[in-house]
């Protein structure tokens, strides 16, 4: 079953300037009990792709064309604010790059996790006690004696795994996490790496995972989708992606991840070049103007080609990056 | 000139008070040592790095270094300047000098400024409006690789990265002489994540600016930083030379740390130090080692006796047992 089923769906920012396309035709699936990945560049739009599957898009922002299908019934986009609430309250859990919107400050984090549970019927010694031993579990140190604590009392990687503990909390049926692991040391990252694979398997549940350390994504997450200038240019499993992109950008990408040099460099790789103006999207491919294989043909629109059943890149010549890889 | 580093900062302490009064009426300890007894020194044109546990005390350092977080105890000196309970109208001129950015990229931006005025601001606060304000404006966004137009956006119509960059423009609009940076590059892909670190790595070349820098990405301290000292419950357990820390890490926590790093290849075998997951809490700090609890080769003596600051190769440490190997050894130890 397909837990998530987003399709061909394009989004637009109004702006001062002119009409921003964020996102434009994106089409991606989150199968049941699966971990998808997404990666791109910063400003790419994989904040506003969750975002509008949240219904959380800003007031200027809105959904001009495309389905969201949530367990394969209701249309997302349709769904009023009350219908999407309760389905944020109940199937659908959020952990964001920024703790902070996941807290209340003026609310002591033991009351803000047994809010939480409302739906669970439990009491309010056995909300206190799963809520330590959520906490427990994302190793935040003395969980029984920091329920009684504020938010603005605990480091930032700290407000970010009470923010993971809170949305575990509500067994959801889909995660939806963006950056979540950004503030963590190392230790804890693979920690919660690890306590993600093992409560997605204890739950069941899908998780769509954000991040921009592609080590994370490779450890971590069963396929993958690389996002550039509001488009999916590429799609498959992550063995596929990080062992034969086809993308000239997915290839450029895992090129300048810092981690692929063993000793300190004078000067970082880095991809030439800026992202297209959104409010004035090239004609034919997104990626044109940075790519070095960029001919005429690429001034049309380019298809999605089946490099295999499951992996699929958006460009005109998957074969020049053939083999390209390690 | 000065033979003097910097920045020397020696045995800092910054206490907070936790638990109100509730706790304090029921005897219990409401004080924790966040920052317990650190000491550094930055040379000019020179870059460490600060890494380690999260929690343990790399923020509330640097703040106390900013002037931001009152110090309980010990000294930090700016060019030969104490600035420990300097009064406040003494920070100003400092402020050009040292410039700070923060943890949270969207939430240190005013909302109700656009990125214009934020990136005018440091210059009007330092009454600089003689230069082409304008034209500062537009040198900062190429510099930091944002388009021109971004200049009318406001903090929430920018991606986190976007906000990310308009705040390394910020801190280097003034030319400092000290950067302090907490995870300068949290959030950017690996692409602008390169282009930002090449800038950092520009201005110490030709300015001779210092950077402190906080970041839990471990790759990102191999290419930027000369030294890095790793931290652990508000103290530095090792301290040294960045490059011959990976090669051969010297305390388990480090070798630890090192040894978790995510890698870009869903098919890596990881040989990775596993720690048990309490984490002590800072009200009731172990006895001996304080790592003891979680350390992988902790001895009878690691729980009575805290071990003294030693020397070996470059770095310096505080372990009864360094390891002294390559990462061969570690890898050795960690298969075992
Ligand atoms: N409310 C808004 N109004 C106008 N433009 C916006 C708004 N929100 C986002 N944008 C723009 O839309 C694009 C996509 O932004 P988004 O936040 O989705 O990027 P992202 O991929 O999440 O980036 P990052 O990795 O930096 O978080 C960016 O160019 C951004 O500047
Ligand atoms: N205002 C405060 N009041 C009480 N305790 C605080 C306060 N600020 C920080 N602390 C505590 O001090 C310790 C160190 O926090 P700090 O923010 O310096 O950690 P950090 O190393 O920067 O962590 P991270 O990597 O997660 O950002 C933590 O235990 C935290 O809970
Ligand atoms: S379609 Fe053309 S320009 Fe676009 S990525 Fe492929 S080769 Fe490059
Ligand atoms: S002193 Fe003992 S417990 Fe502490 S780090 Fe060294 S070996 Fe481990
Ligand atoms: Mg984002
Ligand atoms: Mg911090």
């Amino acid at each position: 079953m397909t837990v998530l089923d987003v399709k061909d769906l394009s989004v637009d920012f109004a702006t001062e300037a002119g009409t921003l396309q964020a996102l434009r035709k994106v089409s991606l699936e989150v199968p049941a009990n699966r971990i998808v990945g997404i990666v791109g560049e910063s400003g790419c739009g994989k904040s506003t792709l969750i975002n509008a599957v949240l219904g959380l898009l800003a007031d200027n922002g809105a959904v001009t064309a495309g389905q969201i299908l949530f367990e394969g019934k209701s249309d997302l986009v349709h769904l009023d604010g009350n219908g999407m609430r309760a389905l944020r309250g109940q199937k659908i859990a959020t952990v964001f790059q920024d703790p902070m919107g996941a807290l209340n400050p003026v609310l002591s984090v033991g009351k803000q996790m047994r809010d939480i549970q409302y739906r669970s019927g439990l009491s309010r010694k056995a909300k206190d006690a799963l809520s330590v031993e959520m906490l427990r579990k994302v190793r935040i140190p003395d969980p029984e004696r920091r329920l009684a604590q504020f938010p603005h009392e605990f480091s930032g990687g700290m407000k970010q795994r009470i923010a993971i503990a809170m949305a575990l909390l509500m067994r959801p049926s889909l995660l939806i996490a963006d950056e979540p692991t950004t503030a963590l040391d190392a230790t804890l990252e693979v920690a919660i790496i690890e306590l993600l694979k093992e409560l997605q398997k204890q739950i069941g549940c899908s998780v769509l995972f954000i991040s921009h350390h592609l080590g994370v994504i490779a450890e971590l997450c069963d396929e993958m989708i690389v996002m550039y200038a509001g488009e999916v240019v590429e799609r498959g499993s992550t063995r596929d992606i990080f062992h034969n992109p086809r993308h000239p950008y997915t290839k450029k990408l895992l090129d300048c991840d810092p981690a692929r040099l063993s000793r300190r460099e004078p000067r970082l790789p880095t991809i030439p070049g800026t992202l297209p103006d959104l409010r004035n999207r090239p004609k034919g491919c997104v990626f044109q103007a940075r790519c070095e294989f960029a001919d005429d043909a690429c001034s049309t629109m380019p298809p999605d080609r089946a490099v295999s059943a499951s992996h699929v890149a958006r460009c005109w010549h998957t074969d020049e990056t053939a083999g390209a890889a390690a | 000139m000065t033979t003097e580093p910097l920045l020397s900062v020696s045995e800092l302490r910054v206490r907070f008070r936790i638990g109100g009064m509730m706790s304090a009426l029921a005897g219990r300890r409401t004080e924790i040592e966040a920052v317990s007894g650190v000491g550094f020194t930055l040379e000019r044109g020179q870059t460490l790095a600060l890494v380690g546990e999260s929690g343990s005390g790399k923020t509330t350092l640097a703040r106390a270094v900013d002037g931001l977080q009152p110090a309980a105890g010990g000294s930090i000196r700016f060019e030969g300047r104490e600035l420990r309970d300097l009064p406040k109208k003494d920070w100003k001129p400092l402020r050009r000098k040292m410039s700070m950015m923060f943890q949270d990229p969207v939430g240190s931006l005013s909302p109700r400024l656009s990125v214009r005025s934020l990136l005018a601001e440091p210059f009007a606060i330092h009454g600089l409006s003689g230069r082409s304000l304008e034209a500062e404006v537009e040198r900062l966004l190429a510099l930091v690789g944002l388009p021109r137009d971004f200049a009318d956006r406001y903090p929430h119509q920018l991606s986190g990265g976007q906000a990310r960059r308009v705040g390394v423009a910020r801190a280097v609009a003034l030319d400092p002489e000290l950067i302090i940076a907490d995870e300068p590059t949290a959030g950017l892909d690996v692409s602008i994540q390169g282009e930002v670190l090449n800038l950092l790595n520009d201005l110490r070349d030709r300015m001779g600016l210092s950077m402190l820098i906080i970041t839990h990405n471990l790759h990102v301290v191999r290419q930027i930083a000369d030294r890095m000292a790793v931290m652990y419950l508000g103290r530095f357990v090792e301290e040294g030379e960045t490059e011959a820390i990976f090669r051969a890490p010297h305390h388990p926590y480090t070798a630890a740390l090192l040894s978790a790093n995510p890698e870009p290849d869903p098919d890596k075998v990881h040989n990775r130090i596993a720690l048990s997951a309490e984490v002590p809490s800072l009200l009731d700090r172990p006895s001996g080692c304080e790592f003891h609890t979680r350390c992988p080769f902790a001895q009878a003596i690691c729980r009575t006796q805290a071990p003294a600051p030693s020397a070996v190769g470059s770095s310096r440490l505080t372990c009864h047992f360094p390891l002294n190997g390559g990462p061969s050894a570690v890898e050795a130890i960690a298969a075992s």
